[in-house]
């Protein structure tokens, strides 16, 4: 059972040396520190003028043309060789397009073994009535689970460079869109009020019936993120933060991509031992078929969802 | 078919073109909007419903909605600064 010590027994254990050195305010080697908060450094208009005659200067001594016979001759060889490697490269593409077997012919590449596996033995080892499904997420599925990593990537990304901290309290009225919000526009309320279940229950049909018809995960949780970021502008934020915050979104998308690659290295290493992976493939056409398709089509699509939502998120205030 | 397909592809090089030329920010970006839209339609065309679908909601929808927020961020969308000081004042 832990107990809060008392400030004086605190201060002996080692836990407050190591947060003290951590926080900076103590070094070991060098003693108590002083912090001090930076100044901003002043900008001025003469300084400004200043910089802007310093990259003149250089720029005149550096494109001194009239002492510098040299550098004419390079500009000309430059332009040439531009133009030479341009040329160059134009031919070598078109020679390779000229290269390439003619579209449509019955002994191409493109006609080979594998392709031909997949339409024949599709149905049959996945279950999928959508091949380009039954592909993506049981032949390639490794492949989307990248996809799927990108994303969630670019989301971290675009995190860490629009996220501002709430302790800003100092905002610039211009810079927070919140300020106009909501608008109350009669007209947009009303129509999203009919739109949005309508859409967000068609991205849940696409992503439902994945391996059934065309869409899938990806398609069918843009269009989820579509309607909800409508529901948004509709609505304002006050309303959306009530079931979607930042911790939505990381449970959601670490929880999905978690299964998603826990279910497929079962499957790859089952399929790469020859194992049974005792997953059931059902009846082709059923909603519950094609094993482990369906599942991995509700983890791509609500990770798309919140992705596409998070982005509009972000790039509206840079803050959940 | 073969006609409509050629008038899509028309509208798509026409699209492509007049996007970099338009001097306007928020019309290049309802041209690209335009482009994304006929592209779908051409995926129908060649049977493939499935990137139909992405391309309509990541292409059409989403992609032209964070162009427009950042447009408002960086202040390109003039008359509707204006509206909403306005509205403020």
């Amino acid at each position: 059972m832990s107990r809060l010590k008392p400030q004086e027994e605190y201060e002996k254990t080692m836990a407050f040396h190591f947060f003290r050195w951590l926080s900076g305010s103590k070094d070991p080697y060098v003693g108590e520190v002083e912090m001090k908060p930076q100044k901003e450094a002043e900008i001025t208009e003469s300084t400004i003028l200043e910089r802007m005659n310093e990259s003149q200067m250089i720029r005149d001594k550096i494109y001194d043309v009239e002492n510098n016979k040299k550098l004419i001759l390079f500009h000309k060889i430059y332009v040439a060789c531009a133009i030479l490697f341009s040329i160059i490269l134009a031919g070598l593409l078109l020679y390779t397009v000229s290269c390439l077997p003619r579209i449509g012919n019955a002994g191409n590449p493109a006609n080979n073994e594998v392709p031909e596996r997949y339409i024949e033995k599709g149905l049959e080892e996945t279950g999928a009535v959508n091949i380009v499904t039954g592909m993506i997420l049981d032949y390639r599925a490794f492949d989307t689970f990248g996809e799927s990593n990108v994303l969630f990537i670019a989301t971290i990304t675009v995190l860490i460079l629009l996220h501002e901290k709430k302790k800003k309290a100092v905002k610039l009225d211009d810079e927070d869109d919140r300020i106009y919000e909501p608008k109350n526009d009669v007209i947009l309320q009303a129509s999203a009020a009919i739109l949005v279940p309508v859409i967000i229950i068609f991205g849940i049909y696409i992503i439902l019936n994945g391996h059934l018809s065309p869409g899938g995960g990806f398609s069918g949780g843009a269009v989820i993120g579509a309607g909800l970021i409508l529901y948004l502008n509709a609505f304002g934020f006050k309303k959306t933060e009530r079931m979607f915050t930042e911790k939505t979104y990381k449970v959601v998308c670490c929880v999905a991509l978690t299964f998603y690659c826990l279910a497929k290295s079962y499957s790859f290493f089952t399929g790469a031992n020859h194992l049974e992976s005792h997953i059931p493939l059902g009846k082709a056409g059923h909603i519950l078929s094609s094993g482990l398709i369906l599942p991995l089509n509700i983890c791509v699509g609500l990770v798309v969802a919140c992705t596409m939502y998070t982005f509009y998120v972000m790039f509206r205030k840079g803050d959940f | 078919m073969t006609v409509f397909q050629c008038i899509l592809l028309g509208f798509l090089v026409v699209c492509a073109i007049s996007v970099s030329f338009s001097k306007n920010l928020l019309n290049s970006i309802l041209i690209y909007m335009s482009y994304s839209l006929v592209m779908s339609l051409i995926w129908v065309c060649l049977e493939s419903p499935d990137l139909a679908i992405t391309e309509a909601a990541v292409g059409a929808g989403v992609t032209s909605i964070l162009f427009f927020a950042t447009l408002k961020k960086i202040h390109a969308i003039q008359i509707e600064k204006e509206k909403g000081r306005d509205e403020n004042e």
